[in-house]
């Protein structure tokens, strides 16, 4: 294998976007993630906002990063294929008084940079947003808010990475790091193989604490902090038009009323600390809390309207993000504490990354060749009737529907299996298949025949998201 | 012993109380009409169901094929008959009612295909 | 543009009924549409016996009662079936795109009869709290894969629901060999046939505990326990499973209208867009087979009367 220059830990939203950026280098790289796939982590439960950089800590990483990635996820959208969407926000407010702390969320905001910001009052939501609570005084509109697919994000860049010679492993879980200060090199021992390299990132995400500290730095804790978030039916996809956010509280931007580039509305999240890293479990009081914070906002949003539901652990290390090389282990550099707003600060932190490498002895000599774009997923759902004919004369199995929700072809699952879907939760991100209102009811058992094809695998060893969570038990055999 | 069972030769679901000795029936009370009483007759002495299963097949169009005894087997025989249904594997092309094993564990009883497997 | 008389989508026992009625009341142009590879839709799962007791005063089982159909389709050339065929997109106007492996198909139907079944009720529908492993799944599902496909989907059971569907699973997984732990309702009576809690749960010991709800899921991966709590007194006990079966209630599948900006209204099968009909489950939830096929049966007639009337 021989010793790499970067290896990148965590293949979330962080690590990937890292990657991709590095990749425009002449330097061998390789990104480790312990799952089945990538995004299986803190990535998943993302809920695909890209902010405008509003209620960020004066000063801070989050702030900087958040308004500078803001711009950058748009360029990178492009190149990549996936659909970005300008929607804006509105911090809402419900009393006169709390104009002031409205104004103060403007003024820091536009300190960092963050554009044409406006207070909008009771005559602009009227018109511009109708299902808004007749409550509401006055909102901070930011029109730079945006939404996208978190997972596909993840997947885009991941390829766009590969593509571009960065080499990734699924299914490596770091046991321990080796530091070997005189050879100037790391050895990363996984549960699998050991990786040698000259840098390592430590993008991993919940875990980025236990990481740290198997090379000596224990200065942070990654604290759980549990969001529990609700989809609602995709007929609901108009019932706002902007992003809605009510006055953040002192843990959390609070409940919201989301749009999500796939069109179902999503509801949440709650934000409680828990210990248990691994506990993604929902609640009835999650769904009281959300519901009673979303009809203050919009009073026609039922419990009817709710078709699925999960819940995301934040990775929290305090009021910040920790991105810093670590002088007493040089070569090391943390990319900790990456919740909200990680996603919209992503290639603004892999920008940061780069310069922290370079700074810290990295030589970094652009590629000759690299591959810029990459070509967008087809979607049939996205594809309008009179592009849909030319599909299916080009591809028959464009016309071979699998999903019957989300309008998902058998050409779609196939190619995301040979992108590099191994589970049903791999081919939903990817896809939207499963992901509709009956929630695999009709599809699960086409896609699983499909995928046990393209694998080569018995219908027993599929899992819905790697080894422990197969679907069937057992097949009738001859 | 008294042992109570439900009746279910109609929607009514009579709740009976059996007296049986022996393993068998000498009273039924709770019964609004005689076919109660047959019902119980036949339930506690000699219980009979139909058997419905599905068949795994070889080089037919439908990997799986419905299939029912033509006549119910005794109650006390399902897991065993289960145990031979899933030994099956057919590989010729059946009609809906064709006969998929004759006098299937003896019992007098046809293994019939409930769909065409072609 | 192709242009057809009628066009009937879904081949299940609600548009095999319709489509030979219209046959039969004097429609001679007639399309089928079927997504999957066969005619009988939801029938052909249903492998258990209690379909035709009315219609044909015969105990059979939900193939033999589709068999009856499909025999009788097979020698009506005026019907013509399309499988594998999906139905995407449906206007006012009446003209409905459809999709096949190879093939996008847009026809402008003079008459429409929907008979596209209905989906079951999730997990997530009923918000049943815990984690998100694998080995939940819908009863349909679940039947689906063991007599479809000859999949078992677990080794021990715990059924959400007390309907018919759950209490069919709850026999035909015993006997194949899982172990079946318990059925929870959370009405105070079963919302089945008595017949079914006989022969389904009495036969088998499976109990079936009333006024009781799920209260939480376990599982890291897959299903490892579940919570059930008594609703009235609150008191809670756990059952270890590998699998939960959900089974409480369908929903017609009524999306192709809606996104015609059409809707049921007025008398039985009809709808908003007079020529567009909509029968059995996708018009409402029925309990028996043989009422479907007596109503779609009038949706054929209707939808002859519509096209007659048109000259």
């Amino acid at each position: 294998m021989g010793t790499y220059d970067v290896l990148i830990i965590g293949g979330g939203i962080t690590g990937t976007a890292i990657a991709r950026e590095l990749s425009r280098y002449q330097i061998k790289i390789a990104l480790i993630e312990k799952e089945e796939e990538l995004a299986f982590g803190v990535s998943k439960s993302n809920s695909g906002i890209i902010h405008p950089g509003t209620q960020n800590p004066p000063a801070s990483l989050k702030g900087k990063l958040c308004v500078q990635g803001n711009k950058l996820t748009r360029e990178l959208a492009k190149e990549l294929g996936v659909d970005f969407k300008e929607v804006g926000e509105l911090i809402v407010i419900f009393k006169a008084e709390e104009m002031g702390e409205l104004l103060r969320i403007k003024n820091e905001a536009e300190a960092l940079g963050v554009p044409r910001l406006k207070i909008v009052d009771r005559a602009w939501l009227d018109e511009k947003e109708p299902n808004l609570s007749k409550n509401a005084v006055a909102a901070l509109y930011a029109p730079t808010a945006g939404i996208i697919s978190p997972y596909r994000m993840v997947y885009d860049l991941s390829e766009n990475a590969l593509k571009n010679g960065v080499e990734i492993y699924h299914l490596r879980r770091v046991i321990k790091i080796n530091v070997m200060p005189s050879e100037k090199t790391f050895e990363v021992v996984t549960s699998r193989e050991a990786f040698r390299s000259r840098f390592v990132i430590n993008a991993a995400g919940l875990f980025a604490d236990e990481i740290s500290r198997m090379v000596g730095v224990a200065d942070f804790a990654i604290r759980p902090r549990k969001g529990e978030e609700f989809l609602l039916d995709k007929k609901r996809e108009h019932i706002t038009n902007h992003l809605l956010f009510p006055l953040p509280s002192p843990i959390s931007k609070g409940i919201l009323v989301i749009k999500t580039s796939d069109g179902n509305p999503m509801i949440g999240p709650t934000a409680e600390d828990i210990e248990d890293k691994t506990d993604l479990s929902t609640s009835e009081e999650g769904l009281k809390k959300v519901l009673e914070g979303v009809q203050k906002l919009v009073p026609s949003i039922s419990e009817d309207d709710i078709i699925a539901y999960f819940a995301g652990l934040r990775p929290v290390a305090g009021d910040d993000f920790i991105i810093r090389h670590e002088d007493k282990v040089p070569g090391f550099i943390n990319v900790a504490g990456v919740q909200s707003p990680g996603l919209t600060a992503a290639p603004a932190i892999a920008l940061m990354v780069k310069n922290l490498l370079k700074k810290n002895g990295l030589q970094l000599k652009k590629k000759l060749v690299f591959q810029l774009h990459r070509k967008s997923t087809v979607h049939l759902f996205a594809v309008p009737f009179s592009q849909t004919k030319e599909l299916i004369r080009q591809d028959p199995a464009y016309g071979e529907i699998i999903c019957r929700c989300e309008m998902v072809s058998a050409k779609e699952v196939r190619d995301a299996i040979g992108r590099g879907a191994t589970t049903l939760d791999g081919i939903k991100f990817r896809t939207r298949a499963q992901a509709g209102r009956c929630h695999g009811g009709f599809c699960t058992t086409r896609v699983m025949k499909i995928m046990a094809e393209e694998l080569k695998l018995p219908l027993t060893e599929i899992t819905k998201r790697g080894r422990g969570s197969e679907i069937i038990n057992e097949e009738r055999h001859g | 012993m008294i042992k109570k069972i439900t009746c279910i030769e109609c929607p009514q679901g009579c709740r009976l109380e059996v007296d049986v000795e022996g393993g068998y029936v000498v009273k039924v009370t709770g019964n609004k009409c005689e076919k109660g009483e047959v019902y119980a007759k036949q339930e506690i002495e000699n219980p009979m169901r139909i058997l419905t299963s599905s068949v795994l097949t070889k080089g037919l169009k439908i990997i799986m094929v419905p299939v029912r005894t033509s006549r119910p087997i005794p109650k006390a025989r399902l897991l065993i008959a289960m145990e031979e249904v899933k030994k099956i594997l057919l590989d010729h092309p059946v009609r809906v009612g064709e006969i998929i094993i004759p006098d299937f564990l003896g019992l007098g009883v046809d293994l019939i295909s409930t769909r065409d497997a072609i | 543009m192709d242009k057809r008389d009628l066009v009937v989508v879904g081949a299940g026992p609600a548009g095999m009924a319709a489509a030979i009625s219209a046959y039969e009341s004097g429609v001679k142009d007639i399309l089928l549409l079927e997504r999957d590879q066969y005619l009988g839709g939801i029938l052909n799962q249903c492998i258990h016996p209690g379909f035709g007791l009315h219609h044909f005063k015969e105990d059979l089982t939900g193939p033999e009662y589709a068999d009856r159909f499909m025999k009788k389709i097979q020698t009506l050339p005026e019907i013509e079936i399309s499988l594998r065929s999906f139905a995407v997109n449906l206007t006012r106007e009446k003209v409905l795109i459809y999709l096949r492996p190879g093939e996008m198909k847009e026809i402008k139907a003079k008459a429409l009869i929907m008979a596209t079944g209905c989906r079951e009720r999730t997990r997530e529908m009923v918000h049943i709290p815990g984690a998100r492993p694998a080995g939940i799944y819908p009863a349909g599902l679940a039947q689906k894969m063991i007599n479809i496909e000859g999949w078992l989907p677990g080794k021990e059971m715990v059924i959400v629901g007390s309907g018919d569907i759950g209490l069919i699973m709850a026999r035909r997984f015993t006997l194949e060999g899982a172990k079946v732990k318990a059925v929870v309702e959370i009405q105070k009576e079963t919302r089945g046939l008595i017949r079914n809690v006989v022969q389904c749960l009495e036969d088998f010991d499976i109990p079936l505990y009333f006024r009781h709800q799920i209260s939480k899921i376990y599982g890291k991966d897959r299903v490892e326990k579940v919570e059930v709590t008594a609703v009235d007194t609150g008191t809670k006990f756990e059952l270890t499973c590998d699998t939960v079966l959900i089974s409480v209630g369908l929903i017609p599948e009524n999306e192709l209208i809606e996104m015609a900006g059409v809707e049921i209204a007025g008398e039985i099968n009809r709808t908003s867009l007079p020529g567009l009909f909509v029968c059995g489950n996708s018009y409402k939830v029925y309990d028996l087979v043989d009422w479907v096929t007596r109503d779609s049966a009038r949706a054929g007639e209707m939808a002859a009367a519509y096209l007659r009337d048109l000259g």
